[in-house]
């Protein structure tokens, strides 16, 4: 195993000016989505636990522009930022949150537990920890069917993103060792925001300091990385999807990052102080692209202007077609219990963000 | 034609079979592959198979359990072997928490169609840790269906099924059947879900049981029908979905019930059985539904106590003459 230094080589300003701008666009987004999410909590149209992504949303985008789009992903509770840069429109990741027919799970998923088939997104998942088992399965069955069912040399990379705190768990450890022997290519992406609740980092895990230190124990390639910056998120992040596409072996990343909200809505983050959160939002992810684009590529005011407005819109759009869109049916309580009908239950039927892809 | 083989090998010809016939369909767990299964369920399949599709895994349920659902999620359909269900605890998360409501949650996008088993229930002497029934535990979650085999008929016909399920199973099998010999066609065969057996015909009072416990079932009814008392006993085969109408139509018929569960008593698949049977049958009964059950105590070890901790054929007997008593 080695760590490896974060980026060798400037990969992101080399890219097309359109790919540049699709990040800040990404980034834009997510943070325009959240801050309608905070609002539309507040006045109670959301319920349940929300946790929300500004400050991270570099690590997301990113890390999801390493990867190719059939590239099966998973992430934790913390997953609006995940589902958006992954291409789930912000009308169905909205109307899950409400509770509505429309969302991505029709509303039996919510806040934390966004699955978009369409995208290989596998979800979302609520339990700490958890999805780290899963995406080991999610490298295995790309392997599998590559190397058994289809005969031919592997070809895919699972990603799987999750918090500092769930280093803790027993999951993340079984997970890793699992691909480590199995040889799966799975990456796992810790968001290191410094806090899992109200127990920073160093309180919670050894080795605080060097995460990577949790990978050497796994014989798997780790490396750590300044997740403030989406430039270096991909920098760092695309030459690990290469090789771990091609040797069919595991790795990790660190991504540094902060996140700018409380833990989840009803967080009055008494544990850490206004000035650490001024020192972070001074290294704003989006303001740093957005200063790269201007000062490099002919990225004037106006165009900053037109790309926020065409988000704030997008965003609009989407918090209306929620309001439009109906509660479930009672019928749907019995609905997707089993693929199959039984009892009182009805068998499954299809999201309608499932219908509206297959009809496009 | 049909042969007399092994519980054990009547489970490995389902796995083997199924196999063949689908190569999404792999089997993993801990010691299957180049140590021929703990208990040789799975001798032989390494050779045939090689290692990409029977896979060994190290001590670590939680993980191989979690993989096997992500692994599920995108279209294959894994096998996973628990030594015992007794080990399946450490994975409840995975086991509970994400496999049967994965296709719930995500909205019908993302189903789990796994088959989970190992040897439940008490093996031999084997103390508290290591002897758990786990059928009351875990059927109480919805989204998962569960199948107990009584015999090697039952072991190859219920497993192919649950293999071409697209839903998680439990699959709970027997230490203390591996090695019972039955017949076996040599023809393919399924048995399907919720299709309860009669396994012996009688007229006086049914009892209703799952697995291992119908052997003392059936030496109960055998004695009792010494005695001019005939029992009709039913295998219920699946517990998720259960067959309740052919208990329904039994008791119709008797008069009497008693319900055989070598679960805790309190919240039980006993209890659930009971329950539905008084509300379908309250004006056929006789009398209340007995129940027999694990004494509601942790497993001991001592061979006597073991003994007499678990459901027998003396405690059905009691159950049965103090129901029917006013018959
Ligand atoms: C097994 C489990 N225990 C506790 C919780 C409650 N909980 C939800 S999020 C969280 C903190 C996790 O922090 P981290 O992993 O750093 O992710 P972040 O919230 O920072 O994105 C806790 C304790 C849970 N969801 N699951
Ligand atoms: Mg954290």
């Amino acid at each position: 195993m080695t760590t490896r230094p974060a980026a060798d080589e400037n990969l992101a300003a080399k890219l097309p000016d359109e790919t540049l701008r699709k990040w800040l666009r990404d980034m834009l987004l997510i943070r325009e989505f959240e801050v309608r999410t905070m609002q539309a909590y507040q006045n109670r149209l959301i319920g349940g636990f929300c946790h929300i992504y500004v400050g991270q949303e570099a690590v997301a985008v990113g890390a999801l522009a390493a990867l190719e789009p059939t590239d099966p992903i998973i992430t934790a509770y913390r997953d609006h930022g995940h589902a958006l840069a992954r291409g789930m429109d912000p009308k169905y990741c909205m109307a899950e949150m409400f509770g509505r027919i429309g969302g991505c799970a029709k509303g039996k998923g919510g806040s934390m537990h966004m699955f978009d088939k369409p995208h290989h997104m596998y979800g979302g998942h609520g339990i700490v920890g958890a999805q780290c088992p899963l995406a080991a399965g999610l490298a295995f069955a790309r392997k599998y069917t590559d190397e058994v069912i289809e005969n031919r040399a592997s070809t895919g990379v699972a990603m799987c993103f999750l918090g500092d705190g769930a280093l803790n768990q027993g999951a993340f450890h079984e997970a890793m060792n699992l691909a480590g022997v199995l040889h799966l290519p799975v990456i796992y992406v810790v968001e290191n925001n410094g806090y899992a609740m109200g127990t920073s980092v160093a309180r919670g895990t050894t080795m605080a300091h060097e995460l990577t230190a949790k990978a050497a124990a796994y014989g798997i390639d780790a490396t750590s990385l300044d997740g403030m910056d989406v430039m270096e998120v991909y920098n760092g992040m695309k030459p690990i999807v290469d090789r771990c596409r091609r040797s069919v072996q595991p790795a990790f990343v660190e991504a540094r990052t902060y996140r700018y909200k409380g833990h989840s809505m009803s967080d009055p983050r008494k544990y850490r102080t206004k000035d650490e959160e001024q020192q972070y939002e001074a290294q704003d992810p989006i303001e740093k692209l957005a200063g790269f684009l201007m000062s490099e590529r002919k990225f004037a005011e106006a165009d900053y202007d037109s790309l926020a407005k065409a988000v704030r819109t997008q965003v609009r759009e989407a918090r209306q077609w929620t309001d439009l869109s109906p509660p479930p049916d009672i019928e749907e309580l019995y609905t997707d219990v089993y693929a199959d009908a039984w009892g009182p239950y009805h068998g499954t039927s299809l999201p309608l963000m499932m219908k509206d892809t297959q009809q496009e | 034609m049909s042969r007399q083989i092994e519980y054990r090998d009547a489970l490995r010809e389902a796995m083997s079979e199924e196999m063949r016939r689908d190569p999404r369909v792999f089997l993993m767990g801990e010691e299957v592959a180049q140590y021929n299964g703990a208990y040789k369920v799975s001798r032989g399949m390494l050779e045939e198979f090689g290692p990409q599709r029977v896979v060994d895994t190290p001590i670590s349920e939680t993980g191989f359990t979690g993989l096997a659902v992500g692994a599920a999620m995108m279209g294959l359909r894994p096998i996973i072997e628990f030594m015992s269900w007794s080990f399946s605890l450490v994975a409840a998360d995975q086991i509970l928490n994400n496999a049967p409501k994965m296709l719930y949650m995500s909205g019908g996008q993302f189903g789990c169609p796994i088959v989970f088993r190992g040897n439940n229930g008490a093996g031999g002497q084997l103390g508290s840790t290591h002897s758990w029934c786990v059928e009351s535990l875990y059927a109480n979650v919805p989204g998962l269906k569960m199948a107990i085999p009584f015999d090697p008929y039952d072991a190859k016909g219920l497993l192919k099924t649950a293999v071409r399920d697209d839903n998680p199973v439990f699959f709970l099998e027997s230490e203390r059947l591996l090695s019972v010999k039955g017949e076996v066609p040599e023809e393919e065969y399924l048995v399907p879900f919720q299709q309860a057996l009669i396994r012996r015909p009688g007229a006086d009072c049914t009892i209703v049981s799952f697995g291992r416990p119908l052997y003392f079932c059936l030496e109960a009814a055998q004695a009792l029908a010494e005695d001019g008392i005939e029992c009709e006993v039913i295998d219920g085969r699946t517990i998720r979905p259960l067959d309740i109408e052919t208990i329904v139509e039994s008791v119709r018929k008797t008069n009497y019930c008693v319900v055989v569960d070598q679960s805790w008593p309190f919240a039980s698949v006993g209890a659930e059985i009971a329950s539905q049977v008084h509300e379908r049958c309250f004006d056929d009964l006789d009398n209340h539904v007995a129940r027999v059950h694990a004494d509601d105590v942790p497993p001991p070890y001592a061979y006597n106590l073991e003994q007499e901790m678990l459901p027998n054929a003396r405690k059905i007997c009691e159950a049965v003459r103090s129901v029917t008593y006013n018959a």
